[in-house]
């Protein structure tokens, strides 16, 4: 009796837990994501970084450190870091700190946008060469190849050379200028990605399985393909980040990057080691930001990887 | 192989084609001229000029002359002082090839060094220093590690000079000991390993411990091998093939990617007058080094590729 009541309800019993217990690819990667501390501390690090920089010259006590209103006190030049001035002030008595944010803000928005692009090119030209036949497959891998073969700062120095001063539609400040010169370099290792994932998976059992059911090409595409190709992306396109944060800061520091008054960090180090011998602070900040921003990023992408792709710990 | 090798460096025309054509358009595609100047000269002069350097004649035709002559090996006159190109090119890189390859020897004693002290001493304090150097080294730009060094031993300490080249201008000067100035070069020189070394630390690290867990390790110290043997006859030689992958792109990356600690220490290599030369339209210069800095690349990712086969006689070309 006791048995034959436990044998009816088993059924109830195990199916509930099993199906809540089930858990997709991404939720599975956030947790141990989660689990990872430096990644999260990088994560943390970036929130906070990216919140001082956007609204800190907006919001609260940070306001009159914007970079449009410095602090332009006469005789107060090549200040040391103190209550005053948190970073010092530079040669023409401008708060450092809100040069330094102001750069940070610019190496963020130059890193994600720059990646945004890149993400755009590499997926189009990765799958249009996985799924348009032989002969585009070809040709665009050879486009990728020259592209690669370029070295990559002087090709951007170049193209940012020819769109600057343009009255152009799309490049209408110095800002997308360079995110389209970091963006052309760029672009080939998403494509490699994008081609050898999409032309893998294409020999998968559940792709053949959906093409037998009699899928359309389409819904084959971005049902099946696009989403599991998505992990290895993210993953490059994290890493890119920091990639695009140093080019431009390289760019700036030889004078390459966005022109005054804006400020990138890279012109903060270059304009601060003009004066090192009198003040090292205006050096110091700006480097240590790019170093933070770089590492932060690094951080996150080696959570993402060992987060998405378990296997490759 | 050998068709292989062929088919490789046959490939290497077209791509440089390629980049010479794209190098050419665009360059014409920069707003102004090399001789648009603020202050007019005379127009008889302008048009000396822009006769001697062929800008007169049609695009196309300028595009003709300047193929022809590359393939005869000529990269054309520099409108910076008249000057042969390939000379400059040739002086340049007698000096970015000095910082490359002090680098890249800094860069993979270090770092190899590091991996496999790392790699012996698995989860040990060696280990976490190793990885905190490899970490941070990995992700703080060549410049960045370059000023941190400047204020350190320049501007606080005194020890080091930071303007200018303290190895030889010329061939001659390589073996004149007074030509060096060692505290000139340290800066240059540890800022651009501190990347590659980081690097390289990384990838020895994680191919030595690959290697340890082998069974072919487990049985050379099974049949009673002293530790010094299993590690250097059977673990580094095998540990070596990824690393050896990785130190080609990074020495062509270091070499190409000095410019910017070139112009940050007034270096006069290839990287600088490149920089120069865009901020000139130097037309000529500008082909010149793109073409040279891509014959760079692309050799050395060719070596990469036939130096992997060479070590490691599981992989084979067709």
């Amino acid at each position: 009796m006791a048995t034959q009541a436990a044998v009816a309800s088993l059924p109830t019993f195990s199916a509930e837990p099993a199906l809540g217990r089930q858990r997709g690819l991404w939720s599975d990667a956030w947790r141990r994501l989660l689990k990872n501390r430096l990644a999260m501390v990088g994560l943390f690090a970036l929130v906070l970084i990216t919140l001082l920089a956007f609204l800190g010259p907006h919001v609260g006590p940070f306001g009159r450190y914007a970079p449009n209103d410095q602090l332009y006190t006469p005789g107060a030049k090549q200040a040391a870091p103190g209550a005053d001035h948190w970073f010092g002030t530079d040669q023409l008595g401008r708060d450092t700190w809100a040069r330094v944010m102001e750069g940070t803000r610019i190496s963020i928005e130059i890193g994600l946008g720059t990646q945004l692009v890149v993400l755009f090119l590499g997926v189009l030209v990765g799958a249009s060469a996985a799924l348009g036949g032989k002969f585009l497959d070809n040709l665009l891998m050879r486009a990728t190849d020259i592209t690669y073969a370029f070295p990559d700062l002087l090709f951007i120095i170049l193209i940012r050379a020819v769109l600057t001063g343009r009255s152009w539609p799309v490049v209408t400040s110095p800002r997308i200028v360079i995110i389209i010169a970091i963006s052309m370099v760029s672009w080939t290792t998403i494509a490699r990605l994008v081609r050898g994932q999409m032309l893998a998976l294409s020999e998968r059992d559940y792709v053949l399985a959906a093409r037998a059911l009699g899928a359309p090409q389409w819904r084959i595409v971005f049902q099946h393909m696009l989403p599991n190709t998505l992990g290895p992306v993210v993953v490059a396109i994290t890493f890119g980040i920091p990639i695009a944060i140093f080019a431009e800061a390289a760019l700036s520091f030889i004078g390459f990057g966005v022109p005054p008054p804006a400020a990138s960090l890279g012109t903060l180090v270059a304009i601060g080691y003009t004066t090192i011998q009198r003040n090292v602070w205006n050096v110091v900040f700006p480097a240590a930001g790019v170093a933070v921003l770089m590492l932060c990023f690094t951080f996150v992408g080696d959570g993402l990887r060992d987060a998405l792709d378990p296997r490759t710990r | 192989m050998a068709a292989y090798t062929i088919r490789r460096i046959l490939w290497v025309i077209p791509v440089l084609w390629a980049v010479a054509t794209i190098t050419f358009f665009l360059m014409h595609a920069v707003p102004g001229g090399p001789f648009t100047q603020e202050k007019s000269v005379p127009p008889a002069v302008n048009e000396a000029l822009n006769h001697r350097y062929h800008l007169d004649k049609p695009l196309y035709q300028q595009y003709g002359l300047y193929l022809w002559d590359i393939s005869h090996g000529d990269l054309g006159l520099s409108f910076d002082g008249d000057r042969d190109v390939s000379k400059l090119i040739r002086d340049g890189f007698f000096i970015t090839a000095q910082l490359g390859l002090l680098g890249v020897i800094v860069a993979v004693t270090v770092g190899m060094t590091l991996g496999t002290l790392s790699a012996l001493n698995q989860n040990g304090p060696l280990d976490y220093l190793g990885t905190i150097f490899a970490t941070i080294g990995a992700s703080v730009p060549n410049f960045i590690m370059g000023a941190f060094l400047v204020i350190i031993f320049a501007v606080n300490l005194g020890w080091l000079h930071v303007l200018g080249w303290g190895g030889p201008h010329h061939v001659s000067e390589i073996f004149k000991p007074s030509t060096w100035d060692y505290r000139e070069v340290i800066i240059p020189v540890v800022a651009v390993s501190v990347l590659p070394a980081a690097y390289i630390a990384r990838v020895t690290r994680a191919s030595m411990l690959e290697v340890l867990h082998q069974d072919y390790i487990r049985t050379a110290r099974a049949k009673g091998l002293a530790e010094h043997r299993v590690v250097l006859r059977h673990t580094i030689k095998n540990a070596m093939i990824p690393v050896l992958t990785v130190i080609g792109p990074l020495a062509a990356a270091l070499v190409t990617g000095s410019f910017i600690i070139e112009q940050m220490f007034g270096i006069p290599g290839v990287g600088r007058a490149f920089v120069t030369a865009v901020g000139r339209r130097d037309y000529a210069m500008i082909m010149g080094s793109t073409l040279f800095y891509t014959v760079i690349v692309t050799f050395a990712n060719l070596a990469v590729d036939l130096m992997y086969a060479a070590v490691d006689p599981r992989i084979r070309y067709r």
